[in-house]
């Protein structure tokens, strides 16, 4: 079952079961904070998105059995906002992950997987990660700033329109 | 928060009350709108699949089974219509890769038509853009 609860001052918080159909449950969330907060840019909307589904889907797949729990939590502090992704899986070591070789070499085609760390770090302001002996903490940080498009395409609909 | 309250919503189906689904079955998919559909079309020489919705974790494993299939029933010029597609992730970066490298060892080839933003987007931070060949249309990927 999905658990989601207010503390007051400090932010909001959802528990999901470590299984990949709940992460698009948690885009959801963080897509409607981050609009009905009016916090962010909606492009940038668009990337703190991708980027706690990349360490949700992290998060899944690094646990074994899918009864696990996945934690993610909303904090909006000053002029920043953070996601906390928290699992129970095996953790991993965020200073020593795969090179891949560059987009123009061939062997580039074998490798399908590991995309994701490197996605978040371009997505987000600031990407920490936290592995212990019992999980991972991901946070993600956002500075926010005027809600107008500033940051590289003005919006999808916008542009569609 | 008006945003929590509506988190109960998605379980609800029309005609379907909460009680009846099965306590473990997943989220509503189609009600959450993360549901994937895959539609293939002949379209000259080239097959296309059309994607409609959400490509994650979950559900890149069916857009990598349809692929798959589309090759081994001998497709060798493929299409992906990526213009009706919400979200994509790094799962299904790592899909189309792995297709792309097995279509070229049928001698084939992968073509995106994709002209969304925050689609392109994932190709460009990646570096992803380099190695697909991205047109804005079906009818310019197949031109």
């Amino acid at each position: 079952m999905l658990r989601t609860h207010q503390r007051r001052g400090v932010g909001i918080e959802l528990e999901i079961p470590a299984r990949a159909e709940y992460v698009a449950l948690v885009r959801l969330l963080v897509s409607s904070l981050a609009s009905t907060r009016r916090v962010l840019a909606e492009s940038r909307i668009d990337d703190l998105k991708l980027a706690v589904s990349e360490a949700c889907t992290n998060a899944v797949e690094a646990t074994r059995s899918g009864n696990e729990r996945v934690v993610v939590r909303w904090h909006e502090e000053g002029d920043r906002l953070s996601v906390d992704i928290e699992d129970q899986g095996h953790g991993f070591d965020p200073a020593n992950l795969a090179v891949h070789p560059p987009v123009t070499d061939p062997e580039r085609l074998n490798f399908e997987r590991g995309l994701g760390i490197p996605l978040i770090r371009s997505l987000v302001d600031q990407a920490e990660f936290a592995p212990s002996s019992s999980g991972t903490c991901v946070r993600l940080v956002m500075y926010c700033g005027p809600t107008e498009a500033d940051d590289g395409y003005a919006g999808e609909e916008e542009q569609e329109a | 928060m008006p945003a929590v309250g509506a988190m109960a919503r998605p379980y609800r189906r029309r005609g379907t009350s909460v009680a009846q689904r099965p306590p473990e079955s997943g989220p509503d998919e189609r009600t959450l709108g993360m549901d994937l559909q895959l539609e293939v079309v002949d379209h000259d020489d080239s097959s296309v699949l059309v994607v409609h919705g959400q490509i994650d974790v979950h559900t890149a494993p069916r857009l990598r089974e349809r692929l798959v299939e589309m090759v081994s029933q001998g497709a060798r010029r493929i299409v992906v219509d990526l213009n009706d597609v919400d979200f994509l992730d790094s799962t299904g970066l790592g899909v189309l890769v792995g297709v792309l490298k097995r279509v070229r060892t049928h001698d084939g080839e992968l073509l995106l038509a994709c002209a969304r933003p925050r689609i392109l987007k994932v190709f460009e931070i990646t570096g992803l853009v380099k190695v697909f060949s991205i047109h804005p249309t079906v009818d310019a990927a197949t031109a």
